[in-house]
């Protein structure tokens, strides 16, 4: 498995990297973590005479809370997500996501960014960003800009970052107090993309009912999943059993996965309720500080 | 069994430390992939993406432009040679590289041979092809329908896509047993194709020497010795003479049987360095292993059980259509088309039985090999221990209470079974006895009972299984006619260190270990003073090769028997140093001595020195044997595993709880290195019995062709193993030993199977093919109305 | 086509060489200088044969592109010994058998070494979670698991100290 010629840039400021993009601009892919892109350029799935590896400016590896949210600096490792301190207290969603990708070894090369600029909705992280309600920074050839995740995945490897983008940030809004998030996924071994797989947030409010909730599927579709009206359906209820089954038969019924050797529509869909499920249980479960 | 020998001289017994490891724990280990000779180039496969299809052009220009190209080789190329198509061991034909169709997705077109491995795949992907597509065959019972596309259109008067059909016991009085039967039970059984996925892939380097026509080839094989001659023998009418052909198996990353048969990309490398006259190195990629070279199993099976409502078996009646590809090329070393399969009786003392195989050509590589077993003897083992439990399952039994009722008694050995094998030696009850108290089976079968009025789903398998592994006796076994052998040949030297060479080849088994502590245990010499070596067959001397569990039963003979043949000449000497007589000596580890004064004695070591310094008069000077060792008989270890497993009801997870697995191999001679090969063999159970499938769409393209479909069980999939032993030595063997490496890939899978079942049989659920994925298992909760 | 001029550190020496932007690492270790005990076995990033340290990080070096090694740090199996004393990973896997064909040993190893640095005590949860992208195809895992944990052993007393 040889990739085909190209050649590598190494820009050690993310203007030069903007400016390289911008020169070759149909004929470019930016590396990041390289986990998804060097076995589609090996497996010659893929190609680009120009690749523009980011991993030599700084400044693009960070997990810190500021104004309100969560800032994840575009190239920080799926590992250091993993063993974030504030990911794991604050941000549990993020912290089942990280530690199911792909696998450990992958996990220290593979980045944040590259899993949502990937636009593969596989990945894990597309879903649990817009369960999360993120938001996607993008610097380019004018200058950044913010892209709400609902706007971002605009079909199967395709998103909204133009060619002269690169992705330098991703915000997660500081979930309020009594909130919790969960990601169950069936996958058929360590290293392999979901057969289904459910992310899931809440906040209650001060009476335990559901204040918002962001439930969004994995692999179930071109794009990842956002089950609308399982979290419409939720608010404003007392999160019991059957509110629960109801909210995940909502949110399996959004699902549109493909037949493939994971298996059937049919599977795939009941799975992702019972995986919804599951993770909305164990959601509330920690919005509820019952670890 | 303690050992009779010190820790320092570390015989039969001892967990001894590996000595091959040292190498393998720096990095050190020399796999093909490692060598690289001065002048080498690579060289690159281009592959059909086509099952059937008629090549109507090849054009190689582009190729040849890419700077660093220095040949593309054709089917055209070595049809001037007329090499383009190879013999298989089962007496059939494939192609090296086609002339006129391809048979299969994956199949090479063309190889391009290049100054590096780079622009070899450049190369390869500058080659165009034109292809014209035909009808394409996938489904083997299609193949044998009427009116089905011919396939092998190269055989002249061939009408059909059967290879073959053979038939083992007697039909009329098996029918007849069947008539007469209180209860009879009948049940399809489908062992999917499946690969070996060594983690090395297959490769070598071929370096052919223009100037004395000596043709050397590195390379990932099981049995160098017999390639040598396979390669003299296809090759002959070009000049490749035997004695000019060496062939080198260096450090080999796994083999289980994958790297047993001759891939055409070998072939096509020596072809490319006898043009070139440069040394040609191929290495697949993992794609290209598991798409292309010999698969396992693909074995459609419909078994029938009888028996008296007591539940005593009275008849056993199996009707397969395997699939092979579109050439036989099974690495099968019997006189059976269908291997091993009539072991399908299993440890069941059956006075009837009956099966038949067809075989059948298809779209898709040509194979098979064993994937760690003796051939077919896994699909033999899956189908008894699936349809026992069926019949447990029809009259209401406990299937450990159906096993023991129906066993084959201990006091019964050695046991002709009405198929015709003779088992050697077995005490079945007593390893299912001992399985059933490890795990505690009676406590697991009230837990079940009170998680099923939860609701919960946890079952209990059972698999008692016979292996029949050693190849072989040669009134069974022959590669192109070689008698099925092995061979050892021990020098002891002047300081009382001492060489073994072996006609064997490990892949990982231990053999510089298990060799040297047999060795050992025969003179007394410590195991670390002897030296092990194999898989070159300018020294070794000649020998089958490692498969089918066969090492210890016959390579391991041998070392006995050459060794002991040592002893009787180092006994001549210890007379002579001794100034006694033969007879007054007496043997003890490692020293003559005369008896009654056992102060009068001589080592090994003094007599070896003795031997090259003081040697009677009239002796041949030097301390050395050799032994080609043909067994009387196959060795039939056994065992029996009991797996413990909880489905999830949410998303059909199969979770392996626990699972013990209690093995009889005879004697033991290295007991870290049995558990180890334990271990392995259950990893390699498990993985086809939930996870591992190669499959086809009706266009033949494969899926399941890279490790992200072909899933390979992680650490996590994994569950702790644990084992047992009971030892009932063979008595034909000069050490008591069998074979073990294969053991469990063998008795796993049904022990899984049965356990899934056993979780569902309250529900009239019956069987389950494997591998039983997730869905599987949902879609039968779903059917049942117990899915979360 | 670009080449590149890369000077990467493997198990402490400084190597110098001139790469083409898509030669791999594991290719950069193997062809170019000879390391072979990195090995490759499958391609697609599923198994861990071609693991490496890269700054002190297991990877798999058949997925980093050997330009992206520059000015950087590399260990392979062949840093594992010291002055002629295996390292207690090393010994780990000779005493518990946790090698056969040893073909995934290299990685295994230094995969199991970056476990320690990190955690000197794990459980056989924490190891087997550890070792999950790494294949090993003889052994079943079992004596891998108690190869890392004798290493454990071994490296504790010493940490301590």
């Amino acid at each position: 498995m040889i990739p085909a010629l190209f050649d590598y840039h190494a820009p050690s400021t993310l203007e030069e990297a903007l400016a390289l993009l911008q020169d070759h601009r149909d004929d470019v892919k930016v590396l990041s973590g390289g986990q998804s892109l060097l076995p589609l350029l090996k497996l010659r799935l893929g190609s680009a005479g120009h690749l523009v590896d980011i991993g030599r400016i700084p400044g693009l590896e960070y997990i810190e809370e500021r104004d309100g949210h969560l800032a994840i600096g575009g190239r920080t490792r799926e590992s250091a997500l993993e063993r974030s301190e504030i990911v794991r207290t604050k941000y549990p969603l993020l912290a089942d996501t990280a530690a199911v990708i792909a696998d450990p070894l992958v996990r220290n090369l593979a980045t944040v960014g590259g899993n949502l600029a990937h636009g593969d909705p596989a990945n894990d992280h597309p879903a649990t960003m817009l369960a999360l309600r993120a938001e996607v920074v993008a610097a380019g050839p004018n200058g950044t800009r913010t892209i709400p995740i609902d706007d971002f995945f605009l079909g199967l490897f395709w998103t909204a970052l133009e060619p002269d983008e690169i992705l330098t940030e991703i915000r997660v809004p500081t979930p309020p107090l009594r909130s919790g998030g969960a990601y169950f996924k069936l996958e058929r071994k360590v290293g392999d993309f979901a057969t289904a797989a459910s992310a899931v947030q809440v906040s209650l409010g001060e009476d335990g009912t559901v204040a918002r909730a962001g439930i969004c599927l994995t692999n179930a579709g071109p794009k990842p999943v956002r089950a609308t009206e399982a979290e419409s359906f939720l608010a404003g209820k007392q999160p019991g059993d059957e509110v629960i089954a109801e909210a995940a038969r909502l949110a399996a019924s959004a699902a549109s996965p493909t037949p493939d050797r994971r298996g059937s529509v049919e599977f795939k869909r009941e799975v992702a309720r019972v995986l919804t499920a599951r993770a909305l249980k164990r959601a509330l479960q920690r919005a509820r500080g019952e670890h | 069994m303690e050992p009779k020998t010190s820790a320092t001289v570390c015989g039969m017994g001892h967990s001894m430390k590996r000595k091959e490891d040292p190498r393998f724990l720096r990095g050190q280990g020399r796999y093909v992939d490692d060598i690289k000779l001065p002048g080498m180039v690579h060289l690159d496969i281009v592959r059909s993406p086509y099952a059937h299809a008629k090549i109507t052009a090849i054009r190689t220009e582009k190729a040849l432009a890419t700077p660093g190209v220095l040949a593309v080789i054709t089917g055209e190329t070595l049809a001037q040679f007329n090499l383009h198509w190879m013999p298989t061991l089962m007496s059939d034909t494939q192609m090296v590289l086609p002339t006129e169709k391809v048979m299969y997705q994956a199949q090479e077109v063309a190889a391009v041979i290049a100054t590096d491995r780079y622009t070899a795949a450049d190369g390869v992907e500058a080659v165009e092809v034109d292809y014209e597509p035909l009808p394409v065959v996938v489904d083997p019972f299609k193949a044998l329908e009427p009116g089905a596309p011919v396939l092998r259109t190269d055989k002249p008067g061939k009408t059909d896509n059967l290879i073959f059909h053979w038939e083992a016991g007697d039909r009329a009085a098996t029918d007849k047993a069947f008539a007469e039967a209180d209860v009879t039970v009948k049940q399809d059984v489908y062992l999917p194709r499946i690969h070996v996925a060594s983690i090395e892939t297959c490769g070598c380097v071929a370096d052919f020497n223009k100037a004395t026509g000596h043709l050397t080839v590195y390379m990932t094989t099981q049995a160098p010795h017999a390639i040598r001659t396979v390669f003299a023998l296809v090759a002959g009418h070009v000049g490749l003479s035997e004695e000019k052909i060496r062939i080198v198996a260096p450090d080999i990353g796994g083999g289980f049987g994958g790297k047993v048969p001759v891939y055409p990309g070998y072939v096509i490398a020596v072809a490319a360095s006898v043009v070139l006259g440069k040394p040609v190195k191929w290495v697949e990629d993992r794609m290209e292993n598991l798409q292309a070279d010999s698969f396992a199993r693909d074995y459609h099976m419909t078994a029938e059980l009888a028996a008296t409502k007591e539940g005593k078996m009275t008849a056993l009646r199996i009707k397969t259509l395997a699939d092979h590809g579109y050439a036989d090329a099974a690495a099968n070393p019997s006189k059976f088309p269908a291997g091993l399969f009539s072991i399908c009786t299993g440890s069941y003392d059956l006075p009837h039985a009956f099966a038949e195989v067809d075989a059948a050509y298809t779209n898709k590589p040509p194979g098979g090999i064993a994937y760690r077993c003796s051939f077919r003897v896994t699909e033999a083992a899956h189908v008894i221990e699936r349809i026992t439990d069926v019949l447990a399952q029809e009259l209401k039994m406990d299937p450990a209470e159906l096993r023991f009722k129906n066993f084959i008694q201990p006091d019964k050995f050695p046991y002709k079974s009405i198929l015709g094998w003779e088992y050697d030696s077995g005490d079945y009850p007593a390893a299912l006895k001992k399985a059933m108290e490890r795990i505690g089976y009676d406590e697991l079968r009230k837990e079940q009972a009170e998680k099923r009025e939860r609701g919960e789903l946890m079952g209990i398998g059972i698999s008692s299984f016979t292996e029949i592994v050693g190849a072989g006796p040669s009134k069974d076994f022959d590669i192109l006619g070689i008698k099925m052998f092995d061979s050892a040949e021990i020098r002891v030297h002047p300081t009382g260190k001492a060489m073994a060479r072996f006609g064997t080849k490990s892949q990982g088994q231990g053999h510089e270990t298990t060799y040297a502590q047999i060795v050992a245990e025969e003179l007394g010499i410590p195991a670390a003073h002897i030296q092990v070596e194999e898989g070159d067959t300018d020294t070794a001397p000649y020998g089958l090769g490692t498969y089918a569990s066969r090492s210890t039963p016959t390579a391991g003979a041998a070392a006995a028997i050459a060794a002991r043949k040592i002893r009787d000449k180092a006994k001549k000497i210890a007379a002579y140093l001794l100034e006694a007589s033969e007879d007054d000596l007496e043997w003890e580890t490692g020293k003559f001595f005369v008896k009654g004064a056992p102060q009068k004695s001589k080592t090994i070591q003094e007599i070896a020195l003795a031997a090259y310094t003081n040697h009677p008069p009239g002796m041949e000077a030097g301390l050395e044997a050799v032994n080609y060792y043909d067994p009387p008989n196959l060795t039939f270890p056994f065992g029996s595993y009991i797996c413990v497993v909880d489905l999830d009801r949410g998303t059909g997870e199969v979770k392996i709880r626990r699972f013990m697995a209690v093995d009889d191999c005879g004697n033991i001679i290295n007991p870290m290195i049995v558990d180890g090969q334990i271990h392995g063999g259950l990893s390699m159970g498990m993985a086809p019995a939930l996870m591992e499938e190669i499959t086809y769409d009706e266009s033949g393209n494969v899926s399941g062709g890279s490790f992200m479909d072909y899933l390979v069980p992680t650490s996590m999939e994994t569950p702790n193993w644990e084992t047992d032993k009971t030892v009932t030595p063979s008595p034909h063997h000069p050490l008591g030993a069998k074979g073990v490496g294969e053991s469990a890939t063998v008795g796993a899978p049904p022990a899984i199977a049965n356990a899934v079942v056993d979780a569902l049989a309250h529900l009239g659920v019956r069987h389950i093919d494997i591998p039983i994925t997730p869905e599987k298992v949902w879609k039968i909760l779903h059917e049942k109305g117990v899915a979360e | 086509m670009a080449t590149h001029e890369i000077k990467v550190k493997i198990n402490g020496a400084e190597h110098e060489a001139k790469v083409e932007s898509r030669l791999l690492l594991v290719h950069l270790l193997r062809e170019n200088l000879g390391m072979t005990g990195t090995h490759i076995g499958c391609d697609t990033t599923h198994c861990g044969a071609c693991t490496v340290l890269l700054d002190g990080v297991p990877v798999k070096s058949c997925t980093v592109l050997a330009v992206q090694a520059d000015g950087r740090d590399v260990m392979t199996v062949e840093g594992l010994e010291k002055d002629g004393q295996l390292h207690p990973v090393q010994e780990g896997f000779w005493q518990e058998h946790g090698l056969q064909c040893g073909f995934c040993t290299p990685g295994m190893m230094l995969t199991g070494y970056a476990l320690l640095q990190n955690n000197p005590d794990p459980g056989e949860p924490e190891i087997r979670q550890a070792i999950s992208g790494n294949l090993c195809r003889c052994t079943g895992y079992v004596n891998i698991v108690k190869s890392i944990q004798h290493a454990a052993g071994k490296l504790r007393p010493a940490v301590e100290a």
